[in-house]
């Protein structure tokens, strides 16, 4: 195994000790298998109890694992017959971003993500998974074409961002996110979103207006990336990983805060140590959901789209002239308007 | 009653901005305020306010011939910020605004380090709410759905707050049939809200369609500055997409990009005339122009039966 995050030392550890015993135990031909399977079981617990226990930052680590599956990977475990379409028909063909037609038991859909590289090459290729305003135009694009021929989206999340870079902002990187959350707010066909890794701010969005919105367990989804919050909050990009702490970013928050639907469980050590697995749990949650959403009009499944992101948000009316605007603030919501959230 | 209960009355009456909240006091420049600093251009004022000296020309003049301009500079004209209720003022028609929502605030719904005394903080040096005003009113005689925002409260920064106030008032609009104008200035989404921030990119976007299915006009007015999650959602979603000479507009702030590619980025780089260029925007509108271009666009919109018969 490689590319172990600072928080799996204590199993590299302890699993090269269990190698060795086996190796001393087979090379002086000593019995030794009592001491190897109570190892073993020190392992298993120790191994548990750290993946459940994953603070933010540790989760951060995870979810950017070098090894971490990327979507295309798991369009081929999902799906069957994929067929890449590329483009997006203005400027140019944004790697960063890919997309097609695949077949899911059967029943066409449109696939749509965010595509990180696997080695140094992949990666500077792909821009980091970071795409410019031609990868959402893409995504756009095909998105339109799902509606018009009535198949299901199905996208997949993965970006520390959109790229920052002067080019994007010259084609005009706030405008072709922006469409994209009004345009995907109105389709008629349902949306699945999958957050598979990193959900970093207005770039993963960009592909997150669903109708549900799903998350693997060890990924996360914040505004910004901890680095960048950490620099604009106290000017210190190193603050990182207490900025994750105070972000609330992890697959527990979001179902708390009510901005995913549902976690999609990882295999022991994270989606990397068994994709297909992991792709197995994936399928399963998308069948499941989409079952329930197929027999939706047009009409049902944009307005229950537009009704989900509508209520997210948590704020209060000030009651009496006598409260302090602040100080009121942890006490209760007095009037609050129709339909709207509040703690 | 409070400070904030004499700013805002509670009554839904049509109401008048006294005319003493039209001159905003110095106050400190907040931390968030400072780091956006560094991407924008911001009015230096002297301390003892009776003299502004411009940041672009350095000229000097009298603090209430500046503010009896606009906030635009009489000799270069750069045009200085506004906060909600000095734009609300210049836009709207004399005694016209009734404002909704006046009453939200935010509960740090994250219970993010340091977010409540911020808020406190921003709250009493601006004398607002939130980072944004929105409600109802008239220009040139159209009624309209107006929203403006104050980047000098929390950076103009997008919470929960902001983006219900804008929701809301995108549901008005739709129900009313009247033209929505929002007027944007903003650092982007504030980080002490967190995902809640980010969702109301979607949330403010989601309404934009329904709005734009129900064929109401929307007209997008840009000012310095409108970076980040605001550019990237309702701000640069505008059927007609104006900005004032010299703002900034873009989604990653300048600091960012010259860290990211290592290249000084040129001066006029993510200005209005910039995105104009890069087709980004219809126009570029001096401010003392900007009341009767936003009367025109909506007499334009404003299409009875009885014209159609003249023609």
């Amino acid at each position: 195994m490689a590319g172990e995050a600072s928080f799996e030392q204590p199993l590299v550890q302890l699993r090269t000790k269990i190698e060795e015993t086996k190796k001393f135990s087979a090379a002086q031909k000593v019995d030794m298998s009592d001491m190897i399977s109570k190892l073993e079981q020190e392992y298993t617990t120790i191994e548990q109890s750290i993946y459940e226990n994953l603070k933010p930052s540790e989760k951060m680590q995870l979810a950017r694992h070098a090894q971490r599956p990327t979507t295309l990977e798991y369009i081929a475990e999902i799906f069957t017959d994929f067929i890449e379409l590329h483009g997006d028909r203005s400027y140019g063909d944004d790697l960063a971003i890919v997309g097609g037609i695949a077949k899911l038991n059967g029943l066409p859909v449109t696939v749509v993500g965010h595509q990180k590289g696997k080695d140094t090459k992949d990666n500077i290729a792909r821009n980091f998974g970071m795409p410019h305003p031609e990868g959402f135009r893409k995504a756009l694009r095909l998105m339109q074409q799902a509606d018009k021929f009535s198949r299901p989206i199905i996208t997949f999340i993965d970006t520390p961002g959109a790229f920052p870079g002067s080019a994007a902002e010259e084609r005009g990187q706030g405008e072709a996110i922006a469409r994209n959350l009004r345009e995907m707010a109105s389709f008629g066909v349902p949306i699945i979103c999958i957050v598979i890794g990193e959900g970093g701010s207005g770039g993963a969005l960009a592909l997150g207006v669903g109708n549900r919105v799903l998350m693997l367990e060890h990924s996360i989804y914040s505004v910004s990336s901890p680095e960048a919050a950490a620099s604009i909050l106290w000017k210190d990009a190193t603050q990182a990983h207490r900025a994750a702490e105070a972000m609330r970013i992890t697959s527990k928050d979001m179902l708390e805060l009510g901005v995913v639907d549902q976690i999609i469980v990882e295999p022991l050590g994270g989606s990397h140590r068994d994709t297909t697995l992991q792709a197995q749990f994936m399928k399963d949650a998308i069948i499941s959901n989409l079952k329930e959403m197929l027999p939706m009009t047009p009409h049902q499944l944009k307005m229950d789209r537009c009704a989900k992101f509508r209520r997210i948000g948590q704020f209060m009316m000030i009651g009496s002239p006598n409260d302090n605007a602040v100080s009121s603030s942890t006490t209760n919501a007095k009037l609050q308007q129709n339909g709207l959230k509040v703690n | 009653m409070t400070v904030f209960d004499q700013l805002f009355p509670r009554k839904k009456v049509y109401i008048n901005i006294p005319a003493e909240r039209r001159t905003p006091t110095v106050k400190p420049i907040a931390s968030v305020e400072e780091s956006l600093d560094e991407v924008v251009q911001s009015p230096k004022e002297l301390p003892n306010n009776l003299i502004y000296k411009c940041p672009r020309c350095t000229k000097q003049y009298f603090t209430k011939e500046f503010e009896k301009n606009e906030k635009v500079c009489p000799a270069c004209n750069f045009h200085g910020r506004l906060n909600a209720i000095e734009r609300i003022q210049i836009t709207l028609d004399e005694g016209t605004f009734e404002e909704y929502q006046a009453d939200m605030v935010s509960v740090d719904p994250l219970n993010f380090p340091g977010y409540k005394e911020k808020y406190a903080k921003h709250q009493l040096n601006t004398g607002f709410r939130d980072a944004i005003i929105t409600g109802q009113g008239e220009i040139t005689g159209n009624p309209v759905i107006i929203a403006a925002m104050s980047f000098e409260f929390f950076g103009g920064s997008m919470g929960s707050v902001v983006g219900e106030k804008i929701a809301y008032a995108i549901e008005q609009a739709i129900h009313s049939k009247h033209p929505l104008i929002i007027f944007s200035t903003s650092g982007g989404a504030r980080m002490e809200e967190s995902i809640l921030s980010l969702m109301q990119m979607a949330k403010t976007s989601a309404l934009l369609s329904q709005l734009a299915e129900e064929r109401g006009l929307f007209i997008s007015v840009l000012t310095d500055p409108t970076l980040g999650g605001v550019s990237a959602s309702f701000a640069m979603l505008g059927d007609v997409n104006i900005a004032e000479p010299g703002a900034i507009v873009g989604f990653t702030g300048r600091r960012v990009i010259e860290q990211t590619i290592r290249q000084k980025l040129p001066d006029n780089f993510q200005t209005s005339e910039f995105n104009l260029k890069h087709g980004q925007l219809d126009m570029v509108v001096h401010r003392q122009e900007l009341k009767s271009v936003l009367g025109n666009l909506l007499d334009m919109h404003r299409v009875t039966p009885s014209v159609v018969e003249g023609f």
